[in-house]
């Protein structure tokens, strides 16, 4: 579904990724794990398709197409979901109208018509539900006076009314108590099929007790250096991250 | 740069006034021609206002009255029915239509519903000759003071516009439409001067819709006068939609009695040099007033917004909200200021200007002013001027919204801070749509009228 080769990725002039290679399949689930500073957002930025960032060498083709040629909304539309770190506020922009645009899009995308409202709204509904989001919140300007719990949930909830093939997840359980987060990975756990795949990037191996990884993969200095079962994740919580900087210096 | 212009304008214009001076007063009462002395006094020494004048810093209208221009002292019977060849794009408001064209109320206009018993919605020329007893008490009362050439300049030769008198305890429930119709066949300065009389406890809300019918130059003066009796809400709305060889200067005077509500939003969709002068006296304890304006300017569109609102008593609150999107060569001006006089104690004043350039060469100048002479008070302004918001752009695009959508998305939720402010939905609606178009790019200058400008 993905694959990253030889990434190199750089934000005025500094090189931020230093050659990541990733390979993803449908079905799988993909935690990045590592220390601050490690260029864990930088990735999953750089692959939403952030113009901030220059890709500066290497390749990454997601569904057999080059994904570092497609703008931003177009990787939405083949399927690519960024849950923020630090979702926007918008004033202005409703929930509603920010959805259903959203939505369309992605239909049009697809050959099939625009919903109805009152088909968009019994799917809002539905959706709702998978994170226990009020109406209360959905009948706001996007994200506007929302908490940071709620913040995070509204990301889930956007990512159950889009349905994307390739789901990366930034930090997504930073700021959030245990119900929250429980809530959240119960959401992506909902929204898990054989088809679509996720890539949780985190720093704490919390998220991993509730969304439970195939692979975990540890970003230092901008490569990966570790990859292994989930189990490394445990082994991280135990020994913290400088065993790896160690062997990394090696 | 230096000066190689002479700018002999204004004196030309007090020479026109001279020389006809029998032509400008008749068929006007003893009132309005006493009032045309003292302000052509004003006016012709401080000339049309420049860099110089202080408020006029970034708005020298100097240059716009360098065409020569016809000014017509007499109302001339169009040979056309314009209730034919234009059709306003703020329509199905359900409301009363009231023409006027080059700052004359047309004369066929058609009666458009019915009015309740005692309003009267007429020619002010009309009405300070059959209800004196109104017009009297109220024509140049507000304006009278102002330093303003400009203002002077209307006061020295205006004769009509838009007399509007509701009695009290009258309420009206739709707004009444007033479209302002720049169309003649030669480059045209036009003077427009109303009043309107809110009697206590009534109620109703007037739109302007500025429009240019033909290509040529235009300068409009128009200059509005509005007293609202206690308890009284009165809603001014002004949709600006000219072409940009046009040059819209407004001015509003608002006095505000006890108790009672003013409600303005000022839109500028289209024109070439607009400057809005906006003036609030709020007279009595508990008046209100919220002075709201949206610009949408591109090319070199230039549009000045110079607001001033007085607390001249205890207890009265003010807000200001007034917002521009520029892009192109366009430039922005906000001048917003707020007079706490002495003892306007528990005065509750708020102003916000925010500004959006689209373009590395779009300009915008905002200053805020504020004089405060009471100490218990609550006053506040702020000002920003920034680009759309790259990161809210981001978020939109990585949902799968395109860059254009998410681009007006912003854009029309930045503008629409403004439009929801108006209480009237279906007003509302329709200014929200005409924005919409507008940011689109759908709406040019005034392109639904060359739809009915055929001839």
């Amino acid at each position: 579904m993905l694959t990253i080769k030889n990434l190199h990725a750089t934000i005025d002039g500094k090189e931020i990724l230093k050659g990541i290679n990733l390979e993803v399949k449908p079905g799988e689930i993909h935690a990045i794990m590592g220390p601050n500073g490690s260029g864990k957002s930088t990735l999953a930025n750089v692959l939403a398709g952030h113009e901030s960032f220059e890709v500066s060498e290497g390749e990454v083709t997601f569904l057999g197409e080059n994904l570092l040629e497609q703008a931003a909304e177009d990787r939405a539309r083949n399927g690519i979901f960024l849950s923020f770190q630090y979702p926007i506020e918008i004033p202005g922009v409703s929930m509603v109208n920010f959805m259903k645009t959203a939505v369309n899009e992605h239909r049009k995308h697809n050959g099939l018509e625009p919903l109805k409202a009152s088909q968009f709204l019994r799917l809002m509904e539905e959706k709702k539900k998978i994170v226990e989001i009020s109406s209360q919140l959905t009948n706001r300007s996007v994200n506007e006076g929302f908490s940071g719990g709620e913040k995070k949930r509204n990301e889930i909830f956007q990512m159950a009314m889009l349905e994307p093939k390739l789901a990366i997840l930034d930090e997504t359980d930073s700021g959030l108590d245990i119900d929250a987060l429980r809530i959240v990975a119960n959401g992506v756990n909902t929204l898990k099929t054989p088809e679509n795949a996720t890539i949780v990037v985190t720093h704490y191996q919390r998220l991993l007790e509730y969304i439970v990884p195939d692979y975990v993969h540890v970003l230092y200095n901008g490569r990966i250096v570790k990859s292994a079962g989930k189990e490394l994740a445990y082994e991280l919580e135990a020994k913290g991250y400088d065993w790896i900087k160690e062997e990394a210096a090696e | 740069m230096i000066e190689t212009k002479q700018y002999t304008a204004g004196e030309e214009l007090v020479n026109l006034f001279t020389a006809n001076r029998e032509m400008y007063n008749e068929g006007c009462p003893v009132f309005m021609n006493g009032a045309r002395e003292a302000a052509l006094e004003k006016f012709y020494k401080a000339g049309i206002p420049s860099k110089s004048n202080e408020d006029y810093k970034y708005t020298d209208l100097r240059p716009v009255f360098q065409n020569d221009f016809e000014v017509v002292p007499r109302y001339v019977e169009q040979s056309v029915d314009l209730h034919e060849i234009f059709k306003c794009d703020v329509p199905q408001l359900n409301s009363h239509i009231i023409l006027l064209i080059n700052g004359w109320y047309y004369g066929r206009n058609r009666r458009v519903g019915e009015f309740p018993e005692g309003v009267i919605c007429s020619s002010l020329q009309h009405a300070a000759n059959e209800h004196p007893e109104i017009v009297e008490k109220h024509y140049n009362k507000y304006a009278a003071a102002s330093a303003d050439p400009m203002v002077n300049l209307n006061t020295a030769m205006a004769k009509d516009g838009l007399f509007f008198y509701v009695p009290d305890n009258v309420t009206i429930e739709a707004p009444v439409q007033v479209i302002n119709i720049m169309y003649s066949k030669e480059n045209t300065l036009a003077l427009q001067r109303n009043l309107f009389v809110l009697g206590k406890n009534s109620e109703a809300r007037i739109v302007f819709c500025d429009h240019t019918l033909n290509e040529n130059y235009y300068i409009l003066n128009n200059l509005s006068e509005c007293h609202i009796e206690p308890d009284s809400r009165f809603g001014f709305f002004s949709v600006q939609n000219q072409h940009n060889g046009a040059v819209n200067i407004t001015s509003f005077f608002a006095n505000v009695e006890k108790n009672a509500l003013l409600d303005t939003n000022t839109v500028t969709l289209n024109g070439g040099v607009v400057r809005n002068n906006i003036k609030v006296q709020l007279v009595g304890e508990h008046a209100h007033a919220n002075v709201n304006g949206l610009t949408l300017a591109d090319e070199k569109q230039h549009v000045d917004n110079f607001i001033s609102i007085d607390h001249a008593v205890p207890n009265c609150t003010s807000s200001q909200l007034f917002k521009n999107i520029l892009d192109d060569h366009s430039k922005g001006v906000f001048s917003g200021q707020i007079h706490v006089f002495r003892d306007a104690q528990k005065t509750e004043a708020f102003q916000q200007n925010n500004n959006v350039l689209l373009s590395e060469t779009a300009e915008m100048f905002t200053k805020p002013r504020l004089i405060i002479d009471a100490d218990d008070v609550r006053c506040s302004h702020g000002a920003t001027v920034g680009r759309i918001d790259e990161d809210a752009l981001f978020y939109l695009r990585a949902r799968g919204i395109g860059e254009k959508e998410a681009r007006l998305m912003i854009m029309f939720a930045f503008a629409d801070q403004v439009l929801s402010q108006i209480a009237v939905p279906v007003l509302r609606e329709r200014l929200e749509d005409l924005v919409e178009r507008r940011l689109r790019g759908e709406l040019g200058p005034c392109q639904h009228c060359t739809l009915n400008n055929k001839k």
